[in-house]
């Protein structure tokens, strides 16, 4: 049986210091942190990084390690999630999830998060300054900033047989992932609009680079849980998704995807030729009816590939149940919605606005020319492009047309601010938050897998959660209820 | 924040049928349609950053991941 998809998504934000005479990313990235966190911050724990790791068996050798910035500002909060500076960006990490809708929430909490930030940050800075943060995934002069996912994955599954599903996977998905976006960069061919802004920027099938020659599938083996029983699966391939049906979808689809690869459900092999070019092939159409050729031989659209997938989820929900992914109440709403998009995606995507970011943000577009009688090159069609991704509310357009009542929302305002300070109840997540709400002087330093504790006397105590469903409301609420200090409950944990 | 959208909750059923929208004069909703769309553009044109051009060369950012 398949493990519990227990995921994440962390992401970097675009961010624009206006008014400053010389503005750098980093620190405008940390005065946004130090403006929201109000508790004294607790560090992060580095000793257990290893980025440079590789799934497919090696450490890398012929390029120095990723960096890790250890000296920039560093956080975790009362709900589990880290907050963070990362290559001068904000950066935020959601905490585990257990299934995708909870993951929704959990990420539009960081939206808010963010905005809150920008709002706090006001009296850092001069008052004719301005940070302004946007939750796109490129500056359109070939830049990338990303926005990944997080799965984990029983360990005893063979990395080439992911490899192998994932490829045709990830290339196809873009079509209800894609948050859409004005014309190309990175050498792509010219294109008025494409589906995933991130697109033009994968250049390999599999690698671990991150930050340059980016791959499809991404190898980094650093599983932040026990490393003889998981995997975490690091998708770089994935657009920031504003629209709460398409970040459903993206996880949702993933995590049930993943699970039929670890029970060895996936008996078609779904390859397509050239996955690099197959992936601006698929960006490229908004029309979602070029086709890409598959490894028998035929071609197939983006959609038909997709419809694969999908027959062989259904079945593997009739025949092993969606337990791993959701259950039965959300993983039988992925299926529902996966149809739903696939059939809108078929006969028209428009259909689809208010559900899908690149459907949604291209009818504005659209629309919007239309009135004025713009060109496809006019900057203001970028302008729109740019703004439907900024994070403060009363200049958002995606916020806007949530307003209009024109986007479908899938969690209520009320369960979204409560993901801004309460942990997710069912993982670990919930032991860490709890520990920073209860706590947070007593917490030296956190990290995905561990907590360090300082109790009052010597030495400081390491506590493992090598185990990413220990830890839950379930497990420790109790225990919370019953320990008066961090050093109670470091003896209960112990006996 | 946006306090005045809807909540939605999915369908129970995994077989649900799909909603259709309600059957109204074409011509009618059509109008109304289109005099809501001018009035979101309206309300966009408003909050749109000044001159789009400037604004958008010098949104540039540091590479990520």
């Amino acid at each position: 049986m398949a493990i519990p998809k227990v995921c994440g998504i962390e992401t970097e934000y675009g961010v624009v210091w206006r008014g400053a005479p010389e503005s750098s990313p980093v620190t405008a990235s940390s005065l946004l942190i130090n403006g929201y966190v109000e508790h004294r911050k607790v560090g992060w724990d580095f000793d257990a990084e290893s980025p440079g790791r590789d799934a497919r068996g090696f450490a890398r050798d012929e390029s120095a390690p990723p960096e890790v910035e250890t000296h920039l500002v560093n956080t975790v909060l009362t709900n589990g999630a880290r907050y963070y500076v990362d290559h001068a960006h904000p950066e935020y990490s959601t905490p585990e999830c257990s299934d995708a809708l909870e993951l929704v929430a959990a990420d539009k909490a960081g939206e808010r998060i963010l905005a809150r930030s920008m709002k706090a940050v006001r009296r850092l800075i001069e008052a004719d300054q301005e940070i302004v943060v946007y939750k796109n995934n490129s500056d359109g002069k070939g830049n990338s900033y990303g926005c990944h996912e997080n799965y984990l994955v029983d360990r005893s599954v063979p990395f080439p047989a992911l490899v192998q599903t994932l490829l045709p996977f990830f290339v196809t998905r873009q079509v209800f992932t894609g948050s859409g976006k004005v014309g190309s960069e990175n050498g792509a061919a010219p294109v008025g609009f494409q589906l995933s802004p991130r697109a033009d920027f994968f250049e390999e099938e599999v690698g671990l680079e991150t930050t340059l020659k980016r791959p499809i599938v991404n190898t980094r083996d650093e599983p932040h849980a026990d490393p003889q029983k998981y995997r975490r699966l690091h998708v770089i391939v994935g657009d920031a998704n504003l629209c709460e049906v398409a970040t459903f979808l993206k996880v949702g689809t993933t995590a049930i995807v993943l699970a039929m690869i670890e029970d060895g459900f996936i008996d078609k092999d779904l390859s397509v030729v050239d996955p690099v070019r197959a992936m601006r092939t698929v960006s490229h159409d908004p029309t979602c009816r070029a086709t890409v050729g598959l490894a028998d031989g035929g071609t197939a659209t983006a959609v038909e590939i997709q419809w694969e997938f999908l027959r062989l989820a259904a079945k593997y929900a009739d025949e092993t149940g969606l337990e791993a992914c959701g259950g039965e109440t959300v993983g039988a709403d992925v299926l529902r919605r996966w149809e739903q998009v696939l059939t809108g995606l078929e006969s028209d995507p428009g259909a689809l606005d208010g559900q899908l970011d690149w459907v949604t943000k291209k009818a504005l577009i659209d629309s919007y020319a239309a009135r004025g009688g713009l060109e496809p090159l006019d900057p203001t069609l970028a302008l729109l492009d740019l703004q439907y991704h900024d994070v403060r509310p009363e200049r958002s357009l995606y916020e806007k047309l949530v307003r209009a009542g024109r986007v479908e929302r899938l969690v209520d305002e009320a369960t979204v601010t409560a993901a801004i300070t309460e942990p997710p109840a069912t993982t670990r997540a919930y032991f860490r938050g709890r520990c920073l709400s209860r706590w947070s002087d007593s917490v030296v330093a956190t990290n995905w897998d561990s907590m360090i504790l300082d109790v009052g006397s010597e030495p400081l105590r390491r506590i493992p959660m090598m185990e990413p469903l220990k830890g839950t409301r379930e497990h420790v609420e109790q225990l919370f209820e019953e320990c008066a200090s961090p050093a109670e409950l470091v003896a209960r944990l112990a006996s | 924040m946006p306090e005045r959208e809807q909540k939605r909750r999915p369908a129970p059923s995994e077989r649900a049928p799909r909603e259709e929208a309600p059957v109204t004069a074409p011509g009618k909703q059509g109008e109304k349609l289109k005099e809501e769309l001018d009035d979101l553009l309206d309300e966009i044109d408003s909050v749109l950053e000044d001159n789009a051009e400037e604004f958008v060369r010098s949104y540039v950012q540091k590479g990520g991941q």
